[in-house]
């Protein structure tokens, strides 16, 4: 039995017994089944889900010079020239140093821990008052641009499915997971 | 109250904290003990006539959705954007104005990153896919046949009371400083059964949620916690999910920080790994003084604090007043909360009111003789665990000048010769 259903079964022993002691059918978690199997259509379109690993990267690619011009067109407005001096989110770190390391602002280049973020994050949000409105080849392109602005790819490189795992973000090493065993 | 009865209820050398039984007995003294409104004073409160005139005309007929009296509308949630929009940024709970341990729906605290988005409920569905036997899509309806449960459970963002940070402390109500906690009664379904439908791999760990805002919220929770008590909430207080609290559902991760209980809830991807999407790397990540980066700090950590007296309100006159405040903890019951008026110097237990509740708040109250003379008033909650709340200097050497989250340290209330309340560090 997996560890889940063993957990189920414990839960299921537990709420009946509960409802017992309070003189009510033993019913509770019994489930209608009425959920429907999802088409595969539904499941492409809504699936934007990104990994570390690159799992979910969708085909296509761009350049840090595609992402230049398109920075000045979709997000200068509220960042600032260059991803600095904006009225929303700082985007381009002073110096590619990692924060651990140097402190200072937090942002993309000296915080960040992955690249494919990055993407995942301008895809689904950005920019802010027309989200998903650009195509995947322009999002890889501004993820290139802001990587080599904030120094961590040089300054012809191109976002894809492959290049994008295989950056190693500066402050990557400065992570740790807290989970289980961090407690407040 | 005489001065010599209420003399006859302190504890000794607490700077005028009384006797629990002033509570817990349900004694003389609690009726005479006077609740303390901002700004209210008993001049302001003319009085009323000997036969006021709405005892002498009909009242107003019956309303199909109730509303509060309009004397009450100043009782506001506090809101703050990001420049330049509307819709990221947060609305604080005014817990200085509110009694008892329930928030109000219309004052539940809201943090968005892209608005609150206008879901058709018909055609709103949640789809669970990925790792699963079966990806499996819900609607409203039949959502509404499943087997539910209702819990009384807080929420907090991880960023409340970081302005406690500062260099230099801030004069803000309490509301503005601690507000992005609140508590409700969330009715819904357990997660686990419709996971159960859709059938899970034993090799997934993690399980990516994403909401239908114009942000795509999202954020991985480890399955564990949706397996053991993740709920998809469909009510609050009774009624459905308010829009901006992810009508028509959300999730609902008791304890935990409430980032991660994503509101408009549309997708839950089962997987092995987590996303580290941007809200739980750039954001929601706590910086330690060595300089490295924790990642998926979840529960929320035992806390309290007062709401009257807190900064902002007077105190008239030297006498008798009434020390209340919440406590909640992410991983409990409050066991016990703690009240000083002299800085900490010494401690004595508060009165709860019941129930007192897992993962729920919890309101405390102390009876309190203020001689006039210089005070300092502290809450400390313990929860089951055993965890005690910690000064902020604790906190602050334990968790160092970089981290903006998980702030749960004690909060100091300075009363003024002339009975102003100032936020102080102490
Ligand atoms: C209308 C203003 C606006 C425009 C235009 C805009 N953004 Fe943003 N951006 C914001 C706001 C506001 C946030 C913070 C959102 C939140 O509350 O989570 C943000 C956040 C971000 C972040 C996360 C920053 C961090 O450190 O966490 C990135 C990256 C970003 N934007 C990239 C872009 C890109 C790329 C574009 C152009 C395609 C763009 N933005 C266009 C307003 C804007």
């Amino acid at each position: 039995m997996s560890r889940f259903a063993l957990r189920l079964s414990m839960v299921l022993m537990l709420s009946a017994s509960a409802a017992h002691a309070q003189n009510l059918s033993p019913a509770a978690p019994l489930s209608p089944q009425l959920g429907k199997v999802a088409s595969g259509e539904l499941v492409a379109a809504w699936d934007m889900t990104i990994l570390p690993s690159g799992d979910g990267l969708p085909q296509g690619s761009g350049t840090t010079e595609t992402g230049a011009r398109l920075y000045l067109e979709h997000c200068v407005a509220c960042h600032g020239e260059g991803g600095v001096g904006g009225l929303n989110n700082v985007l381009v770190s002073d110096e590619p140093r990692p924060f651990g390391e140097t402190g200072g602002k937090r942002t993309v280049g000296n915080y960040w821990p992955y690249a494919t973020t990055l993407f995942d994050y301008i895809r689904r949000a950005m920019p802010y008052s027309h989200p998903q409105s650009l195509d995947d080849n322009e999002v890889y392109a501004l993820t290139a641009y802001l990587l080599y602005r904030n120094g961590v790819v040089p300054a012809h490189f191109e976002a894809n499915a492959s290049a994008l795992p295989k950056v190693v973000m500066p402050n990557q090493e400065y992570f740790i997971r807290a989970y289980p065993d961090w407690n407040p | 109250m005489r001065d010599n009865e209420a003399k006859a209820l302190e504890l000794p050398n607490t700077n005028g904290l009384l006797h629990r039984r002033v509570f817990l007995k349900g004694g003389a003294a609690i009726a005479s003990i006077p609740f303390l409104a901002a700004g209210v004073s008993a001049e302001d409160r003319s009085a009323p006539d000997l036969v006021p005139e709405w005892t002498r005309e009909p009242g107003a007929g019956m309303s199909p959705y109730g509303d509060r009296s309009h004397h009450e509308a100043d009782v506001q949630r506090n809101v703050v954007s990001q420049p330049g929009t509307v819709g990221s940024g947060a609305s604080r709970t005014p817990l200085q104005s509110l009694e008892g341990m329930i928030t109000p729906n219309s004052l539940h605290f809201e943090r968005h990153h892209n608005g609150v988005p206008e879901i058709d409920p018909k055609r709103h569905q949640l789809l669970i896919h990925g790792m699963v036997k079966r990806p499996l899509t819900f609607d409203l309806d039949n959502l509404g046949r499943y087997p539910m449960v209702s819990k009384m459970l807080f929420i907090e963002c991880s960023g409340n009371s970081a302005a406690l940070l500062a260099e230099n402390p801030v004069q803000a109500s309490v509301g503005e400083l601690h507000g992005l906690v609140s508590c409700a009664n969330w009715a819904g379904i357990p997660l686990s059964s419709l996971f159960e439908e859709a059938g899970v791999d034993p090799a997934a760990h993690w399980v990516i949620a994403e909401g239908a805002d114009a942000a795509l919220m999202s954020r991985s929770i480890p399955l564990e916690k949706i397996m053991d008590d993740g709920l998809l909430a469909l009510y609050q207080n009774g009624e459905r999910l308010r829009p901006e609290n992810g009508y028509p559902m959300r999730l609902l991760l008791p304890g935990w920080e409430g980032n991660m209980s994503v509101k408009w809830l549309r997708r839950l991807k089962v997987v092995s790994e987590p996303a580290m999407t941007k809200d739980e790397t750039s954001k929601y990540s706590d910086v330690r003084p060595d300089g490295k980066s924790l990642l998926f700090t979840f529960p929320m950590g035992v806390k309290s604090v007062i709401t009257s007296p807190s900064a902002g309100m007077a105190l008239r006159d030297k006498g008798i007043y009434q020390i209340t405040g919440l406590a909640w903890s992410g991983s409990g019951r409050i066991q016990r909360v703690e009240v000083s008026a002299d800085g900490g110097a010494t401690w004595s237990e508060a009165a709860l009111d019941s129930p007192v509740l897992p993962k729920a708040m919890t309101r405390f109250r102390m009876g309190w003789n203020w001689s006039g003379g210089p005070a300092v008033l502290q809450s400390r909650a313990i929860d089951e665990t055993g965890a005690v709340q910690p000064s902020r200097e604790a906190w602050l050497a334990e968790r160092g000048r970089n981290a903006v989250y998980h702030y749960n340290a004690i909060q100091s209330w300075q009363i003024l010769q002339n009975g102003d309340v100032r936020n102080v560090y102490v």
